[in-house]
């Protein structure tokens, strides 16, 4: 009987089971950690095809919002069915303080964070009113809240209703047009990478993933439940809202079925689910194969049924199957392939 | 004799169902204390009365004089009052190290007042520092799982779940600890080793209230024992007296004293 | 003012019973199953594409093909159930059986925009043409309007005699109170589960029909629509009460009328404002129960 089955990429608090053999497998992670992240830095400069760094834009963009949702959903338990709130909320912001403050260059980039905290403000009192109630009405609500920012982006007139948002197109070289783009898209999403795994360990996680499992229990020893969460929530919601500002500015233009788009959740939650839910390495797993895969996809069929329906028949092979994701799934595989061979 | 918790008149009616009325019990401060009665006499509703999880109707609760009367979970147990329950209730997908750090929180009677309640600190601080870890992994050995540490706690076994459900409980050293039929379910040699630490822990100073339908249990470690019947108290005292008295026969079978031995 | 007023309450009303029968199916999968079917929407909208296929090429009547489509739902029903959710198990089982929901509906969306394309369509007969009403209490209604009354009126009928009259309908009942209770006494928990969900599902034939008939145009698209009004009103009616969902749905759907009479724009938000404001001060809905069973 294996005395410590870790689902997690990152090492969770405690003695290590296996001494030496632990170290190693610690060593060889960051060995692998460092080597991806050289990798993603150089990969511009190296793959300067237009729409392989095209792909590459929008697969960082969904990492970091990918790993964002799983910061909040994956860790509480609370499933977000409309985290698109966020994204299209993130590309309006940037569009409509651009297009009024007539910005464009490098400094429409100092604009996401101003989007992100829109969002939180947003988060905030939506958090407050969708947070007191149980996980299955709570997705409801999120699915509802959609609707109605869906609803607000075609019909006011500061969203530029039905035709949506241009975004101020810069001047720069169209040889690395797409390269700003790309870096700032690596830093967001390496950041939250760093900020998911920080959490995953801190004392803040461990109440967030208390709540998850049993969340009376967790209230009943102290744990402060609607603040923990909120604070998820808000956070999530905040990295989510600059990936979309990223993305709008980077695919020049949004309208309001665009920027929320019901296919959004479904795909960050197909992403976060394919990797591993609440695992630190499982959503961005999922976005690096899933979002070039679904971009593929895109281009090469014209017809937007096709990957709709490839879309669900995947997820739910995913869920039938791998239901806890393919790391963790691959990782007991190991572990059990491990103890076969020790028996022997 | 001391009382450190005293419920004063207790009613809870749910729906059509009178679970406790007037029921006031007595619970000296280190003594082990049993409660019992038969199915439906309100034991459980009683504790979930206690430590918050439901309000009572009428009737006030007192640990060490002060009032505690509708108290949230979360209060009832910064002030010291631990609690186990009927189906064990532990966090399966943290490993059982996590487990008892969720429950090492800092409580606002162990610091200083000058701190006050919220002591904000680095929120993405690594859990559990080192004192709470050794702490944890104390009562971990003191409950014989301490090997488990790293695992899932969902893959312990029943038995394993309700020992960590009683050290997570122990770690925030509450001084009264509240246990939900703790033998329940578990083989012999569990129920002995549990109820030797809890006679251990008594010794040291530790007060235990315990639920129980195990009448060798109940009988072998509680110096008190009150019986519940219908929701309210029908007999109190030492076991020897309780086990003889018609009050209780009455109450398990509903029979006088001329009929068979009780079954227990 | 005051007709206007009159006659959007009248179409509420009407347009609430439809609604209503949607919504039954979702909260009746709710109660006995504990999931939320996200799939119902566009499962509504596959059962006005049967009915269209059905009197379109084959010329049969709209009422008269409910005797093949709700057989034919409730086939698809009792299939889903059987292989994308009974299949499902361990701690995430209820956000799972979401996701798969929402998988399904994915898929069967896609399917309806490569068999049909994303034109509108519609479904029409004598009694759907605008001149096809009575005039009751002075106001028109329209011929389809009522005879959906009736067949609403038949359905309840139906399920009301199913639920609370047959054996099967007490395993329903007894599952919906207590799995495991239900469990010990021998009901065959699964068959009931893909009975009911099956059920859930054939309710959306007629359902389907209904909202055919009575919608304008419809269109692959028209599940999103469908099924975000369908859960805010079986959450403001209270998950797992039928006659909370019904009640919920004629309120927002006369809201909803009466608004548009000033705001058409943001008519629908009203259908939103509503839950909102009713999870604010009792977020188990109006008829709902407390929360029973442990997330």
């Amino acid at each position: 009987m294996i005395a410590g089955m870790k689902p997690d990429a990152a090492a969770g608090p405690g003695a290590e089971a296996d001494g030496g053999a632990g170290r190693q497998w610690k060593r060889s992670k960051f060995g692998a950690l460092g080597l991806g992240l050289v990798i993603a830095v150089i990969f511009p400069l190296v793959f300067t095809n237009a729409t392989i760094s095209n792909i590459a834009v929008q697969t960082v963009i969904f990492v970091a919002v990918a790993s964002a949702w799983n910061i909040f959903s994956g860790y509480s338990g609370y499933l977000s069915l409309g985290h698109a709130i966020f994204f299209g909320t993130g590309a309006y912001a940037v569009g409509i303080i651009a297009r009024d403050w007539q910005l464009n260059g490098a400094s429409v980039f100092a604009l996401l964070p101003l989007a992100g905290l829109i969002a939180t403000a947003i988060a905030i009192p939506l958090g407050l009113i969708a947070l007191r109630v149980r996980r299955h009405t709570f997705v409801v609500i999120t699915i509802a809240f959609f609707f109605i920012a869906q609803l607000s982006a075609s019909n006011l007139s500061i969203t530029g209703g039905s035709s949506g948002l241009l975004a101020p197109v810069p001047n720069w070289s169209p040889d690395t047009f797409n390269d700003p783009f790309y870096y700032v898209g690596l830093v967001i999403a390496i950041g939250t990478i760093a900020l998911s795994f920080l959490i995953r360990r801190s004392r803040f996680g461990l109440q967030l993933r208390a709540i998850r499992d049993d969340e009376d229990r967790a209230v009943g020893l102290g744990v402060r439940a609607m603040p923990v969460k909120l604070t998820a929530f808000a956070v999530s919601g905040f990295i989510t809202a600059m990936a979309g500002g990223l993305w709008f500015y980077f695919l020049s233009q949004t309208f309001p079925q665009f920027a929320f788009d019901p296919l959004f959740d479904l795909a960050i939650v197909l992403m976060a689910f394919f990797g591993g839910l609440g695992t630190v390495a499982g959503p961005v797993l999922g976005a690096l194969v899933l979002e070039p895969v679904q971009l593929y996809l895109n281009l090469r069929l014209t017809n937007d049924y096709l990957s709709e329906i490839l879309l669900g028949v995947l997820f739910l092979v995913v869920i039938l199957f791998m239901p806890r994701g393919v790391l963790p799934t691959a990782g007991e595989f190991i572990t059990a392939q491990r103890a076969r061979r020790a028996e022997r | 004799m001391t009382t450190i918790l005293r419920t004063d008149g207790i009613a809870k009616a749910f729906g059509g169902v009178q679970a406790l009325s007037g029921c006031s019990i007595d619970v000296a401060e280190g003594s082990i204390t049993g409660l019992i009665g038969p199915n439906g006499s309100g034991k459980t509703t009683l504790f979930n009365i206690i430590t918050g999880y439901e309000k009572p109707d009428a009737g006030q609760i007192y640990l060490g004089g002060r009032q505690i009367t509708g108290a949230s979970p979360q209060r009832v147990f910064a002030a010291g009052i631990g609690r186990t329950f009927q189906l064990t209730r532990i966090f399966p997908r943290l490993t059982v190290l996590e487990n008892m750090l969720v429950a090492s929180q800092p409580r606002a009677s162990q610091q200083g007042g000058s701190h006050g309640r919220r002591r904000l600190g680095n929120p993405l601080a690594r859990s559990g520092g080192a004192a709470d870890r050794d702490r944890a992994m104390y009562q971990l050995e003191f409950a014989g799982i301490a090997g488990h540490a790293s695992a899932l706690a969902g893959t312990l076994s029943y038995g394993q779940r309700k020992l960590l459900e009683l050290a997570y409980v122990l770690i925030a050293d509450p001084q009264i600890v509240l246990l939900d039929e703790p033998a329940g379910g578990i083989n012999p040699s569990l129920i002995h080793l549990i109820s030797d630490r809890i006679a251990e822990l008594n010794a040291a100073g530790k007060t235990f209230l315990i639920v129980e339908h195990n009448m060798e249990f109940v009988m072998g470690l509680c110096q008190h024992i009150t019986v519940l019947d219908y929701g309210s108290v029908v007999a109190a005292g030492p076991p020897q007296i309780i086990r003889d008295d018609p009050r209780v026969l009455d109450a398990y079978l509903g029979i006088g004293e001329d009929d068979d031995e009780p079954a227990a | 003012m005051a007709r206007q007023i009159l006659e959007a309450i009248a179409d509420g009303i009407l347009g609430g019973g439809v609604y209503a029968l949607m919504a039954a199916g979702l909260t009746l999968i709710f109660g006995v199953l504990d999931i939320i079917n996200i799939a119902q929407g566009i499962l509504v909208v596959l059962g006005a594409y049967l009915s269209y296929v059905l009197s379109v090429h084959l010329h049969i009547d709209l009422f008269v093909g409910l005797a093949i489509t709700i057989p034919v739902m409730f086939v698809i029903g009792v299939a889903i159930q059987w292989l994308f959710i009974r299949p499902l198990r361990g701690s995430e089982r209820t956000s799972m059986t979401l996701l798969a929901c929402y998988a399904v509906a994915l898929i069967i969306e896609g399917i309806l925009y490569w068999v049909f394309g994303p034109n509108f369509v519609s479904l029409n007969a004598w009694y759907t043409q605008p001149n096809a009403s009575v005039k009751i209490f002075g106001f028109y209604v329209g011929d389809i309007y009522l005879f959906g009354f009736g067949l609403a009126v038949a359905a309840v009928v139906v399920l009301y005699w199913l639920l609370y009259r047959t054996t099967f309908g007490r395993a329903v009942r007894a599952t919906m109170q207590d799995l495991t209770a239900a469990r010990l006494i021998g009901i065959e928990v699964n068959r009931v589960a893909a009975i009911t969900f099956g059920i859930g599902v054939a309710i959306t034939a007629v359902g389907g029909m209904m909202y055919g008939a009575t919608t304008g145009a419809f269109s692959p698209n028209s599940g999103y629509d469908l099924i975000s009004r369908l859960l805010a009103i079986i959450i403001l009616g209270g998950l797992g009460s039928v006659g909370g969902a019904m009640a919920a749905a004629i309120f927002m759907t006369t809201a909803e009328a009466l608004v548009d009479i000033w705001q058409p724009n943001w008519a629908v938000a009203v259908f939103y404002l509503a839950l909102i404001l009713v999870l604010l001060f009792k977020p188990s809905g109006i008829f709902g129960r407390q929360a029973a069973r442990a997330q």
